[in-house]
């Protein structure tokens, strides 16, 4: 499992698509921090950054997910991993979190960079702050999750990382389709999976129990199903 | 060392593989031939534990590979049909992913140096893998199947595609591995498996239809003599003529040739010499020999040879059931 998680950390790196995604993602979320706390003079008040990045990693995680799987059964090596002395939750896990890896230790650095001229010129509140990072962290590697179970339905990387997309979206904006719907049952189930739900409650500074079983729940699940289907496809 | 027992694997409702036994002794190198599409890949991919079975057992060393997954993959290098190579790493550093991998505990920097010596790779040790050629893709891929040592080693076509220096090194080199491991060499190349192997599986339609020592092969499966001739002559009465000759067990018309020949292929007794008495009618007839050798069996003709007598084996069995309804 270690080598599978070292290999994949290499090759991201040993390819341009870890610079890429390091890249878009340091320039995109220096222009949101900008416009939406510096600009708007609001240094208290990074709850709409938090959210607008959430909104980013729709576009730019699948970079990070969309070969994992999909890649190995394109060159075969899958052979290889799956005959050799390895579990296949490993497997997962492993490939998991190499991109968690790329993808916190972006954010994070972001994360804290940011926080300097904050506190310079304003009084913003590191509880709140920190339980938003936290929050979109636990956001972060719940995508991540969908990422690796869709990259583990194809042998093509732009359908895994389209994929992943159409996947992340309806989590993402099922509370805001709440407002249109005057059926109780809908709603109820629309704020149930919606992941911006469960983060508001991160954002006011509460640290909620729930949403962090939600999140984990989120991850387990999808890693969970990502190993049957690769568990269903030696039995087919 | 490798044992399967009445290995079945179904895709929907189609037999990939059905119904194998075999066994492989320790320090064996077992020939696994077939035409493409009989199931050889299948098996290979489910003694590794690449693929589960429909039914069925295999065990390496007395593990079932189902029940104790860990321990069974340990023991097995396997090189598929497409190498699986990572292409953006160097030869040495897929070796080093590998040893990874495969937990082993022997001294890193001395293993993956014998291993680059022994499969001669050295000069390439540093290159990337995608900018290597194909045979030195194909040494990669072995030098992988071996890291660890395991006792077992699987070769799926291993010279599949190689230029035919490349696959007369390929030949020499799993020679050379199968003096100290057991080898499983899968082809569809009869040449290879003779000038590999110390036995031979045949498998066609999912089903193993001949189980030999490579020395045997030349003979016919149940131990007749094989003559090919070719004739210049009626190719239908001359047929009719041979089948006459005392001895000749089986006759039939191989080809014919634009200028009138055809050549024959012959079974014969073991202990009876035919050339002679064959050569005394077709000079009576004044048909004559253009060409006579005794075939190395090519893979065909042991095929339809293998082949054409399951068939009749079960057409006999069929005329039984019905004669018996009768």
């Amino acid at each position: 499992m270690i080598a599978i998680y070292k290999r994949e950390m290499r090759s991201y790196f040993t390819s341009p698509i870890g610079y890429i995604f390091v890249a878009l993602f340091m320039a995109v979320s220096a222009w949101f921090f900008m416009s939406y706390t510096l600009q708007a003079g609001e240094s208290s008040n990074f709850g709409t950054y938090f959210q607008m990045i959430l909104v980013l990693f729709i576009a730019i995680l699948p970079l990070l997910t969309m070969k994992l799987m999909s890649e190995e059964r394109k060159l075969k090596t899958e052979q290889l991993i799956l005959t050799g002395p390895v579990t296949l939750a490993g497997l997962v896990m492993a490939k998991f979190l190499a991109a968690f890896s790329v993808f916190a230790g972006a954010f994070l650095l972001s994360s804290f960079i940011y926080y300097i001229p904050l506190t310079l010129y304003g009084n913003p509140s590191p509880v709140i702050y920190f339980c938003c990072v936290f929050a979109v962290l636990l956001g972060g590697a719940a995508f991540i999750a969908m990422g690796v179970f869709v990259s583990a339905l194809t042998e093509n990387q732009f359908i895994s990382a389209f994929g992943t997309m159409a996947m992340i979206v309806p989590f993402l904006f099922a509370s805001s389709l709440n407002s249109y719907i005057n059926n109780e049952l809908v709603r109820t189930i629309l704020s149930g999976i919606s992941i911006t739900a469960r983060y508001t409650s991160f954002a006011a500074g509460i640290f909620d129990w729930a949403a962090l079983l939600y999140y984990v729940s989120l991850c387990g699940i999808f890693l969970f199903l990502t190993v049957r289907v690769l568990e269903k496809r030696r039995w087919a | 060392m490798i044992k399967v027992e009445h290995l079945v694997k179904k895709y929907g409702e189609r037999y990939a593989v059905n119904d194998i036994s075999f066994e492989v002794r320790k320090g064996e190198i077992v020939g696994f031939l077939g035409p493409n599409g009989a199931g050889k890949t299948t098996t290979l991919n489910i003694l590794t534990g690449y693929l589960s079975s429909t039914s069925g057992k295999a065990m390496i060393d007395g593990l079932d590979i189902l029940e104790h997954p860990m321990e069974v993959k340990k023991k097995i290098g396997f090189l598929p049909e497409q190498p699986p190579l990572y292409l953006d790493m160097t030869v040495r550093e897929y070796l080093n992913f590998i040893y990874d991998l495969r937990k082993c505990k022997l001294n890193r920097k001395e293993h993956i140096g014998e291993i680059i010596k022994v499969v001669k790779l050295e000069g390439t040790e540093n290159r990337m893998i995608k900018n290597l050629s194909k045979g030195y893709r194909q040494r990669t891929g072995i030098a992988g199947a071996i890291v660890g040592n395991p006792e077992v080693i699987i070769f799926d076509e291993p010279t599949n595609g190689l230029d035919p220096k490349q696959i007369i090194d390929i030949r020499n080199l799993i020679k050379e591995l199968g003096k100290d491991h057991t080898v499983i060499l899968s082809t569809h190349i009869l040449s290879e498996v003779k000038s590999i192997c110390d036995r031979i599986l045949i498998i066609n339609d999912g089903k193993i239809v001949a189980d030999q020592i490579t020395g045997d092969i030349n003979k016919d499966f149940h131990g007749n003599k094989r003559l090919s001739v070719r004739i210049d002559g009626p190719s239908a009465s001359i047929l009719a003529e041979i089948k006459r000759i005392p001895g000749v067990v089986y006759a039939r018309v191989g080809a014919e040739y634009a200028d009138g020949s055809s050549s024959f292929l012959l079974e014969s007794k073991n202990e009876v010499d035919i050339r002679k008495p064959l050569f005394y009618m077709l000079a009576k007839n004044s048909w004559p020999i253009l060409a006579m050798e005794f075939p190395g069996a090519s893979l065909e003709d042991v095929f339809i040879s293998v082949v054409d007598d399951t068939e009749k084996l079960e057409n006999v069995k069929n005329d039984k059931k019905g004669g018996n309804r009768k």
